[in-house]
């Protein structure tokens, strides 16, 4: 809970020595709240004020780093309960589960499919995060040598799963470099758990048989000092667990209950027996509240919708995503293809060259910068008004990859096309549809 | 340590409940007074309801996967409904209009309601028609449609802010409910059902905040579901308190991600639908018999 200029106050030395800048400690108290100073501005303060202050500005829910280097994620650190109130920050983290007995030849295929599922969309590349290697029976060597193949050789995070304390601790020494997630502290070893992700500096999982009694079990890790937590409340069964996530999101937001505010993992894996649905019931925990989803397998056609899933739920909802401006090639266009002008709002981006693609008609696509405004809005708001389409098609460099000089604009934009005229004489400016599921008709109509 | 009670919220309002169709088939939608699936701190009497979309013509240029299904049937709308009824186990239809689409075959208002009539003779199902999104023509096509199946409780769509005087009115007269469009925004919602209201039963207002496919808006949808959910039970907004429908089979199955391949894009249509019901949809419009039986196993 973040605290008020007045609590602030309370905290401070109240001498006004002004010496942080400001006339005196309340005024500083006031700037503290609203994010316009920060607290060692003051000289004065006493290490207790200070780590009440610390305490009272983390986040409700711990954002949590697994792994390490370009490839170390993080979950948690959300502070709504709906995007649509701010927006979400750390995106559900992805992985699939292996099970330490795996064949050292079946361990190379499925590292080299898995690295390979990878998805370019709008400038970003999609990817999972996560391998969940299970200790299947209780063999430390074998767990051992999957985990440090896993680091070694791929890019995926790890999760280590096993409760048995030997096993873990040789898990750790394979790949501990790589900051693996512990899974799962319980009950029954947690002070040996809770040693190992001190002393190794880990992320550590605590698992209950439900949300309450995960409770104690956090706190007892606070207590020792352990801050980076996931949490799981052991619930298998879909309308628990969904009803698990809702109420864990809500008590670390709403109540400022700590000991929850920690990101969750969830297992559609053990949830059903066949990959459609279990790719359902991971969607619903994209949607809602899942921190990490461990799934039973990766493959391309549930992984990719779950990917696409994740980065609409995850996206900004004050900052529209965009593509760059340019030059984009659609079934390898010539000299005689058509050009087209457009915005360069994703949505708008991807639904007309879906279009174009769909025609099979070879084209040439420009994307004009419009702030990630639609067509219509665009138009209406002057981003995408005559004389700048006319400059940028000019600048664009098209003029050297065609022989006809037609430039098709979209339907709702009609009012420009006479300046756009203006700014590129020797040009025809043709009014396309004002739809993207008309394209395919025009252009075949041509 | 002290006792950990869950944070629950209680609710005292209800979104409306809409029944659609009539005799033993006819269906209920909404009636919470929760969010999705919050069976542990409200009621919800009803799960979403799911409707297999059908065409009054041959479709041009769907995609195989999704054709593959209704190859047989495609040419005889009355076979077709059957067929979704009977063999994929649908317990709603929507009909589309499409022989109506000025941009097309631009055939009479008369025509689209003479085979609306024998579809929804021909099937004891309850049926939502969809006319050519087109609002001049709509406002001829599901007038027609209203009187042609005078009493059949069937839900018209899209009502929009040109055009849902005339078909609201006509669809009062022949007891039908309505679907009231607007694109996205939850004020537009508002303005719209406040305007139908001073004349029509609330009871019989379906919301449809327009729907995108997986990767192609989802995001706003399911913002603008949440927000209006939020207004209707949290600030309890009596405007905001229909239940919602989404219509976004076409959309996924236009999508290059789905065309290319069969098992994506049943997955695309399923997971879309899924995200929309967690954000507060009380009815579906799917296009594939696989896309509809995932989703009734994830919500019944």
């Amino acid at each position: 809970m973040a605290l008020t200029g007045i609590q602030i106050f309370k905290l401070l030395p109240k001498t006004n020595c002004k010496e942080c800048g400001v006339p005196t400690c309340l005024a500083f108290a006031m700037n503290l709240a609203s994010g316009k100073a920060e607290l060692d501005s003051c000289p004065y303060v006493s290490d207790e004020a200070r780590e009440k202050l610390a305490e009272a500005s983390a986040p409700p829910i711990r954002p949590v780093k697994i792994g390490k280097g370009v490839r170390a994620a993080t979950t948690g650190g959300e502070t709504v309960q709906y995007r649509h109130e701010k927006t979400f920050y750390n995106p559900v983290l992805l992985g699939a589960m292996l099970g330490s007995d795996i064949a050292e030849a079946d361990l190379e295929t499925k590292l080299k499919t898995w690295n390979a599922l990878q998805f370019e969309r709008v400038g970003l590349n999609l990817r999972p995060e996560l391998i969940a290697l299970k200790d299947v029976n209780g063999d430390k060597d074998a767990f051992a040598q999957v985990a440090k193949k896993i680091a070694g050789t791929s890019e995926f995070n790890l999760i280590l799963m096993t409760e048995n304390t030997e096993v873990m601790k040789a898990g750790i020494e394979a790949c501990g470099f790589k900051r693996p997630l512990m899974y799962a502290a319980t009950a029954e070893n947690i002070d040996a758990y809770a040693a190992l992700a001190k002393e190794n500096n880990l992320p550590v999982t605590v698992k209950a048989d439900s949300v309450e009694g995960l409770i104690p079990l956090s706190e007892k890790l606070s207590e020792m000092g352990l801050k980076d937590i996931v949490i799981d409340s052991g619930s298998r069964e879909i309308k628990q667990s969904h009803q698990d996530q809702v109420t864990i999101r809500r008590a670390a937001l709403k109540d400022g209950n700590r000991a929850l505010g920690f990101p969750t993992i969830t297992f559609p894996c053990e949830m059903s027996s066949n990959l459609d649905m279990e790719t359902l019931i991971a969607s619903t925990f994209v949607a809602k509240y899942g921190g990490i989803v461990v799934l039973s397998d990766f493959a391309g056609e549930s992984l990719f919708p779950l990917l696409l899933e994740r980065l609409n739920i995850f996206t900004d909802p004050q900052r529209p995503m965009t593509v760059t401006e340019g030059i984009y090639e659609i079934n390898n266009p010539d000299e005689n293809s058509p050009v087209m002008v457009t915005t360069n709002f994703a949505l708008t981006y991807f639904i007309v060259s879906g279009e174009i693609e769909g025609s099979r008609i070879p084209s040439w696509l420009l994307i004009k910068d419009s702030e990630g405004l639609s067509v219509m809005t665009a138009w209406a708001a002057g981003k995408f008004a005559g004389d700048d389409v006319g400059m940028f098609v000019k600048k664009s460099g098209i003029k050297d990859k065609v022989k006809q000089q037609e430039l098709i604009i979209p339907g709702y934009a009609a009012a420009i096309a006479g300046d756009v005229e203006e700014e590129l004489p020797g040009w025809t400016i043709t009014v396309g549809p004002r739809e993207a599921a008309h394209i395919p008709g025009f252009l075949k109509a041509k | 340590m002290m006792k950990y009670e869950p944070p629950l919220e209680k609710i005292s309002v209800n979104i409306r409940e809409t029944v659609v169709g009539h005799g033993e088939k006819a269906l209920k939608i909404g009636g919470e007074n929760t969010l999705p699936f919050h069976f542990f701190e409200g009621s919800l009497p009803n799960p979403p309801g799911l409707a297999l979309e059908i065409l009054d013509t041959e479709p041009e240029n769907w995609a195989p996967s999704v054709l593959e299904p209704f190859e047989d049937v495609v040419s005889d709308p009355v076979k077709w409904a059957k067929k979704c009824v009977e063999v994929f186990g649908a317990e709603m239809l929507c009909l589309r209009l499409l022989s109506a689409d000025p941009m097309g075959k631009n055939g009479s208002a008369e025509e689209a309601a003479e085979i609306t009539k024998i579809v929804a003779d021909a099937v004891d199902v309850p049926l939502i028609v969809w006319g050519t999104d087109m609002e001049e023509k709509d406002a001829q096509v599901l007038t027609q449609v209203a009187r042609a199946c005078s009493g059949k409780n069937l839900l018209l769509a899209p009502l929009v802010k040109g055009n849902y005087e005339e078909i609201a009115k006509a669809a009062m007269e022949h007891g039908h409910a309505i679907v009231a469009q607007a694109s996205m925004d939850a004020n537009l919602t508002k303005e719209l059902n406040i305007a139908l209201c001073k004349f029509f039963p609330p009871e019989k207002i379906v919301i449809d905040p327009t729907a995108s496919a997986l990767g192609y808006g989802l995001e706003y949808t399911f913002s603008i579901i949440e927000e209006i959910k939020q207004f209707g039970l949290a600030d309890k907004d009596k405007m905001m308190q229909m239940p919602i429908l989404c219509d976004f089979g076409g959309d996924c199955w236009r999508t290059k991600e789905a065309k290319e391949n069969r098992e994506q894009g049943i997955l695309w249509e399923a997971i879309t639908g899924i995200t929309f019901i967690l954000a507060g949809a009380n009815l579906l419009i799917l296009r594939h018999p696989e896309a509809l039986k995932l989703i009734k196993e994830m919500v019944v």
